[in-house]
């Protein structure tokens, strides 16, 4: 068992993959002889050498597109998105080309991409997004979004064995904020589970990502000065999405707070909640409430910043709010 | 130094057909035309099917340009890779996929070769290494550089051939591809199918270079030309680059030269308002097909009988086609879930 920070466990676990099978290869912008724009890969390219990790030239189309084609040649290559926002150049690759070719042939495309995301870094409005919603909406790929370490590694795990096309959303302000408990052995996450971050009474928040730290701050602040008990569901992947989960979960407490760092409309969170008006309406003592950042562009400026996304704060005012009902 | 050939050996090098260095065999020869025949009776047929509304959506037929389809895919392996575009069919054709599987497709019936599901520009077979027809314009191009770096990578010497109209020439992602192809040294030919018309946009009113093939130089790639409407030349060009991808992994821009008599898909006149009448007129005395026969006829290497009995059997192989798209099942309700994930 090592004590390792978000980015270290999602370091760990493509070495481990990449120890493990000669065909999962290595490629993105600045990836090899400058280790990652985050550092992800750092040591990757003197330890697998640059057949395996390979520094691209910068063309996201090209990246995910000859991913693709790698793929279908019979590699598994993972892919680095410099930043998520980037992911946008080579959109047609992935929602096109990459999501519809098993459903077209019958042919996996086994590869990852991994999309650094996220806001709270005053990153601006190019380098704070996270475009899940876009993705999740397109049948044929799977998206997953850790939050912990453990997670981190097992999911990037079981994203490179995983046959199809998984979409790896990391959290940036969670590499280095973010530390746990990573098993040295060799565990996936399996994906399609959500993961109860914190069991409880009262409330439900359904949350992932970096939403999933903040939310559990403020859970255990109610616990203390409130005598709440919020239980915190932690999606982890919301392609497949665990409807199981949410359901028992909202059953359980009659009451649902959806919390995401994407913006409120159309975000995952709208999903959620008609999940859950559809097939838990019977269960619920309050409406299905959800925080997410506003419907704006990220702002750079770090008080415009704080004041566009979730917090701690907004969630605790959310979740008293819904106790009163 | 030059060799000095007498009289004798000069008349007998003149009377050599233009293919002798290439080394292909009388049948080789007669299997191109076929090919051919066959590529053009079988989109005659679909363009009826559709006006019957046997097929629906979106068909795009390859006539006119055969020989490109033909002669490039001829200089290939089995085991080598190809990507095509929207106007597949001729290419999956060329590449041997059964016409049955085709026309299925066609009709959208579950025995199609993507089961019904992707229709005219999805025609597909991994066990030829068919990657598939693809229709967004352009956006299959990084895909071939993608099995040219995966073939590469695992030591295999096969090559990828991959096909685009000139209107993707224009697409920012196949700029992408050829650096990526250039830097890396990529297996891969790009054979880029210059029908003049981009739907209805000629080539002048859409590309700052006219020479298509001219496009490589800025990323310093082995490029060039060919006569699109001669299926030997297209093998010739093609071969060319393929011995070059695989014997030295360096990849090749090709701009074959090619017209299309047909509209740009079904909805569309063959000629009115971006192409004249004469225009086609003029471009149908190049038509592959008869130009190749002719040349066959006169070196004894086909014969009247042979284009007669060839024409009857490729009626048949499109007749059946038809017949078993006609009475294969649609694809049933259940189906749609099954293969959106492995």
């Amino acid at each position: 068992m090592a004590f390792l920070t978000y980015i270290e466990a999602i370091s760990k676990g493509m070495w481990e993959e990449m120890e493990r099978d000669s065909s999962v290869f290595l490629l993105g912008e600045d990836i090899g002889e400058f280790g990652g724009a985050f550092k992800a890969t750092q040591g990757f390219l003197q330890h697998f050498g640059e057949d395996r990790v390979i520094d691209t030239v910068l063309a996201e189309s090209a990246i995910l597109g000859a991913s693709v084609g790698a793929a279908l040649a019979g590699m598994k290559p993972v892919a680095e998105m410099q930043f998520s926002d980037f992911v946008t150049c080579g959109f047609n690759q992935l929602v096109n080309n990459a999501a519809t070719t098993h459903y077209r042939w019958n042919i996996p495309v086994p590869m990852v991409v991994r999309l650094p995301s996220g806001a709270g870094i005053h990153g601006g409005p190019f380098h704070s997004r996270n475009p899940e919603a876009w993705f999740f909406h397109q049948p044929g790929l799977k998206i997953v979004v850790p939050s912990t370490p453990y997670d981190a590694k097992g999911l990037i795990k079981a994203a490179i064995r995983d046959p199809n096309p998984v979409l790896y959303f990391e959290h940036k302000r969670l590499y280095r904020h973010v530390k746990g408990e990573v098993p040295d052995d060799d565990y996936v996450v399996e994906i399609g589970k959500a993961d109860v971050k914190r069991e409880g009474t009262d409330i439900s928040v359904i949350t992932y990502g970096g939403t999933t730290h903040q939310t559990l701050e403020a859970a255990e602040l109610l616990r203390q000065e409130n005598d709440m008990s919020v239980e915190v569901l932690d999606l982890r992947s919301l392609v497949p999405l665990d409807k199981d989960a949410i359901l028992s979960s909202v059953r359980k407490t009659g009451k649902v707070l959806i919390v995401h760092e994407d913006n409120l409309t159309g975000g995952i969170g709208a999903e959620v909640a008609a999940l859950i008006a559809e097939f838990a309406f019977q269960n619920l003592d309050a409406p299905i409430k959800r925080l997410a950042a506003l419907d704006t562009p990220t702002p750079y400026s770090p008080t415009s910043e704080e004041f566009f996304l979730p917090n701690k704060e907004k969630i605790v005012n959310a979740l008293k709010e819904l106790a009163r009902y | 130094m030059a060799t000095v050939l007498s009289m004798k050996e000069k008349t007998k090098e003149a009377r050599k057909p233009r293919w002798s260095d290439l080394g292909l065999s009388s049948a080789r020869l007669v299997d191109f035309y076929k090919r051919m025949l066959l590529i053009r009776r079988f989109e005659e047929r679909a363009a009826q099917e559709y006006g019957k509304s046997k097929i629906g959506g979106f068909c795009h037929l390859y006539i006119g340009q055969e020989a490109v389809g033909v002669g490039a895919i001829e200089a290939l392996r089995e085991d080598d890779y190809i990507f095509s575009a929207y106007r597949d069919h001729g290419h999956a054709l060329a590449r041997g996929m059964d016409p049955k599987g085709i026309m299925a497709e066609l009709f959208g019936k579950v025995t199609g070769c993507s089961k019904g599901m992707g229709g005219s520009m999805h025609m597909f077979d991994a066990s030829k290494n068919f990657m598939g027809g693809y229709g967004i314009v352009g956006g299959h191009v990084p895909l071939a550089a993608g099995t040219a770096f995966g073939t590469k990578y695992l030591g295999k010497d096969s090559v990828t051939l991959c096909f685009f109209g000139e209107a993707a020439a224009n697409q920012g992602v196949f700029h992408e591809t050829l650096n990526l192809a250039a830097l890396w040294k990529l297996p891969v030919v790009f054979v880029c199918e210059n029908n003049r018309y981009g739907m209805g946009t000629a080539v002048e009113r859409a590309h700052a270079v006219w020479d298509i093939y001219q496009k490589a130089s800025a990323y310093d790639m082995a490029r060039g030309w060919f006569d699109g409407m001669d299926v030997i030349e297209s093998y010739r060009a093609v071969k060319e680059a393929v011995d070059r991808a695989r014997t030295s992994s360096e990849p090749t821009m090709l701009e074959a030269r090619t017209y299309r008599f047909r509209g740009h898909s079904m909805s569309d006149p063959i000629h009115g308002h971006y192409r004249t009448k004469e225009e086609v007129e003029e471009q149908k005395k190049s038509d592959p097909i008869p130009r190749f026969a002719e040349e066959l006829l006169r070196g004894g290497i086909l014969t009247q009988t042979a284009v007669d009995d060839m024409e009857a059997e490729i009626k048949a192989v499109v007749n059946e086609a038809v017949e078993f798209a006609d009475q294969s099942p649609e694809p049933p309700a259940e189906f749609l879930h099954e293969n959106v994930y492995v």
